[in-house]
């Protein structure tokens, strides 16, 4: 280990070295990565990484990244909902391979239909990201890129089974058919049959149900010609069954029938990306990207019923360059976006057309090793959001060796999509109430907000042992906002901010390799997240303020034909969180904070043949009586959407993986 | 609205046909170490006007150059890279300036052996 900056000569004598066929020094690439001449605040996550919470999906994919936090959606679906500067995930751009995925009408439960082993790796950036991409990231972006057929293992197979009846199978197969073409083609399934009530409410723990989700992609590469292009197709079909379990018994007296939840999906996405690099100057090219998604969701709820259809086509054509040189480069081009909603609440009918269509143009310097800055702008119209300008930028200083100050501006905005983002509503008796504005959306206006941010990285040496640490501070400040309203008992209210809304987030983390096997990861968070309700200035219900969050990782050296043991231990905190005002626990309850460890330990046979068993919840705390008036679904007083921690408790899991690179 | 759209594809457009020159890529060997070295050698291979692209590897110590061959020759880039200390195919690295590279640097260490 070089642990200074002098330099050490090692000699091999020639008698050694001529028995030497090589000498191979490695390092092991850590599977999170943090950029340290990027621009952007950017943590990169890897297979590897998401091996660690071996399930199963994207929303599932970030228990050990502490810049995304994971909290419980509501009692009936058992999604989960992703946080990220405390803030929910429709402030987030989330984008596959670079085209917008999860919105809309798939923005409750998008991310489950993701499927982990599916995943190559995830980019999560925070604060103000690219205007490529449109106008409507406020607090971040998460991109999912999926494994290429070119370069990615030609066979991949997993099992998965856990106590709770949950099954899975995914599968991955590519091939390399000539030269420039190799197509892929995935497959996930799962199922749950099992139903669990372990706390005796009468509701379902999770939901039972099955989902099918297919995809296929073609991969065009020729380096001679500097085009590259992919056509990929997905299908997915689900279902969904939860609340209460049918009783059948002579001595049972209900009035009314089960309250019941039916969420049926499917959903048809198609894009076309193509690129050309100009042969000669490989610092300029044009990318064009094409993508249409169908995505139809039937939903009843108890008596409540939810119907959303959501047609969108998005493209856009980029072009690269730069200016004198590739320290001062561009991109520049034009995004449309069209969206058609369906949406039906009970008989409510709230159908709209949403188009747009923007410029963009995004200038890079980069001076190597100490300075850089991106100047984004975008300027677009929209058929509700009117004309507007959306400014962006990021600078990246690097004053010593190791170290990057970050800091970040922008602005982004969006329709609210009341229903879809706010799912768990459904899960409530409270009757359903928007103060309307006679604006676009609902009767509501759009969303604006300004977020910022300060980031300072370090990467150190201590007894010869790498590490690093980072202190980040954002905050989100929302100039226009759809206020979600919880705070009287039997009634949800939305309406526009008027006042203040603002979210700040100052987070501290520190990473260090103990030894050559093992290596810890600990990050704190603290969260302010404060809005101007109609009853006064309140923090957001269900954000908890404090979070902490260590994972410990060990894995033997493995030998040569690929034998390894891997284990690793996870510990989240959650802090106390305000509850919303419900006819149980009142105004302004506190939930107590409370602490969960996941556990998974991996023996690998083989290079390509591994066995993981695996717990979540390992001391089993669960959330006491999570469903209000679950004697009584029916009444306005029935709540099941207050959930802030586990409602299953111990989950133990195991399941194997075998890949062929052949 | 329109019209930006149009002036922001313009200008691009003016922007690619007015690089339509001799322009020209070639890989060179450069002795080096580490990233400091490549920050070095990319950063005088800029200062030579003309030079388009840089990109210098810390693995293969191969240094690859897009440049226009109206303003930069494949000579001057190579001299001023060797009077900040690093060695290239055509010129020495002078005495003085390779005793200034900081330590981390010194790749005739490893190649006297």
């Amino acid at each position: 280990m070089v642990a200074n900056g002098e330099f050490i000569t090692h000699q091999l004598r020639t008698v050694i070295a001529e028995e030497l066929d090589e000498v191979v020094v490695s390092k092991t690439k850590a599977s999170i990565q943090k950029t340290y001449f990027k621009p952007r605040n950017v943590v990169t996550i890897s297979s590897d990484e998401l091996l660690k919470a071996a399930c199963c999906n994207l929303s599932e994919s970030f228990e050990t990244n502490p810049s995304v936090d994971v909290n419980f959606s509501d009692a009936i679906t058992g999604t989960k909902q992703i946080k990220m500067l405390g803030l929910a995930s429709p402030y987030l751009l989330i984008t596959q391979e670079n085209i917008p995925m999860v919105r809309g009408a798939s923005q409750a439960y998008g991310l489950t239909y993701t499927p982990g082993p599916w995943v190559e790796s995830i980019q999560v950036t925070k604060g103000a990201g690219s205007v490529t991409n449109g106008f409507e990231s406020i607090t971040g972006q998460i991109n999912t890129e999926l494994f290429k057929p070119l370069v990615s293992e030609k066979r991949y197979f997993n099992l998965y089974r856990a106590l709770d009846g949950r099954n899975e199978l995914n599968l991955r197969l590519n091939s390399i058919l000539n030269d420039h073409w190799s197509t892929g083609l995935f497959l996930h399934a799962n199922n749950r049959n099992q139903e669990n009530d372990r706390n005796d409410d009468g509701f379902l723990d999770n939901p039972t149900g099955d989902q099918m989700n297919i995809l296929g992609r073609v991969q065009y590469t020729n380096a001679q010609s500097g085009w590259v292009g992919f056509l990929t197709l997905r299908y997915l079909d689900e279902q969904r069954q939860g609340g209460e379990i049918d009783l059948q018994g002579p001595n049972e007296l209900r009035v009314n029938a089960p309250w019941r939840s039916n969420l049926n999906t499917n959903r048809f996405d198609v894009s076309l990306k193509t690129g050309y690099v100009f042969p000669l100057r490989t610092y300029q090219s044009f990318g064009l990207q094409l993508a249409y998604s169908d995505h139809e969701q039937v939903a009843d709820y108890g008596q409540r019923n939810y119907h959303i259809d959501h047609d969108s086509f998005y493209g856009s054509l980029l072009f690269n360059s730069i200016f004198g040189n590739t320290l001062n480069t561009f991109k520049t081009g034009f995004t449309v976006a069209y969206d058609k909603f369906d949406e039906l609440v009970d008989t409510n009918s709230f159908s709209r057309v949403d188009q747009s269509a923007g410029v963009f143009f995004e200038y890079t310097y980069n001076d190597i090793d100490t300075w850089s800055l991106v100047l984004g702008g975008r300027l677009d119209r929209h058929n509700r959001l009117g004309a507007f300008f959306t400014p962006r930028v990021n600078v990246r200083y690097t004053p010593w060796e190791g170290s990057a100050f970050r800091l970040s501006a922008g602005q982004g905005r969006k329709a609210s999509n009341i229903f879809a983002e706010n799912q768990s509503l459904f899960f409530t008796g409270r009757m359903i109430s928007i103060d309307s504005s006679q604006g676009q959306f609902y009767g509501l206006g759009p969303e604006r907000a300004t977020n910022y941010g300060l980031s300072f990285l370090q990467s150190f040496n201590l007894f010869n042992k790498q590490g690093d640490f980072t202190i980040d501070f954002y905050r989100t400040d929302f100039i226009d906002q759809v206020v979600v309203d919880w705070e009287a008992v039997g009634l949800l209210r939305f309406y526009n901010l008027e006042g203040d809304s603002f979210s700040e987030n100052l987070q501290l983390e520190l990473n260090y390799e103990l030894s050559e096997n093992l290596s810890i990861r600990s990050a704190y968070k603290s969260y302010r997240v404060k809005t101007d309700f109609m009853s006064g200035r309140l923090t957001r219900p269900l954000t908890p303020r404090n979070r902490f969050f260590a994972n410990l990782d060990f894995k033997t050296t493995a030998n040569e034909n690929g034998t390894q043991w891997r284990f690793d231990l996870t510990h989240h905190f959650v802090g106390s969180q305000r509850l919303p005002a419900n006819s149980r626990d009142g105004s302004n309850a506190e939930a107590d904070g409370y602490g969960l460890w996941n556990t998974q330990l991996t023996r690998a046979f083989s290079a390509g043949f591994e066995f993981y068993l695996g717990a979540e919840n390992l001391t089993n705390f669960k959330q006491q009586d999570p469903i209000v008036a679950a004697d009584d679904p029916y009444s306005s007083n029935f709540d099941a959407s207050i959930i802030y921690a586990p409602i299953f408790g111990r989950m133990i899991y195991s399941g194997l993986r075998w890949t062929s690179k052949k | 609205m329109k019209k930006f759209v149009l002036s922001v594809l313009a200008f691009s457009f003016a922007f690619t046909l007015q690089a339509q020159k001799s322009i020209e890529k070639s890989v060179i060997e450069v002795d080096g170490v580490c990233g400091m070295c490549k920050a070095r050698i990319e950063k005088t291979s800029f200062k030579v006007k003309g030079v388009k692209s840089a990109s210098w590897s810390t693995d293969t110590h191969q240094l690859t150059l897009i440049y226009d061959t109206s303003k930069a020759s494949l000579d001057s880039i190579q001299k001023q890279i060797a009077l900040v200390g690093h060695n290239t195919p055509l010129f020495k690295a002078p005495d003085e300036a390779y005793e200034a590279l900081p330590m981390c640097c010194k790749y005739k260490t490893v190649e006297d052996h």
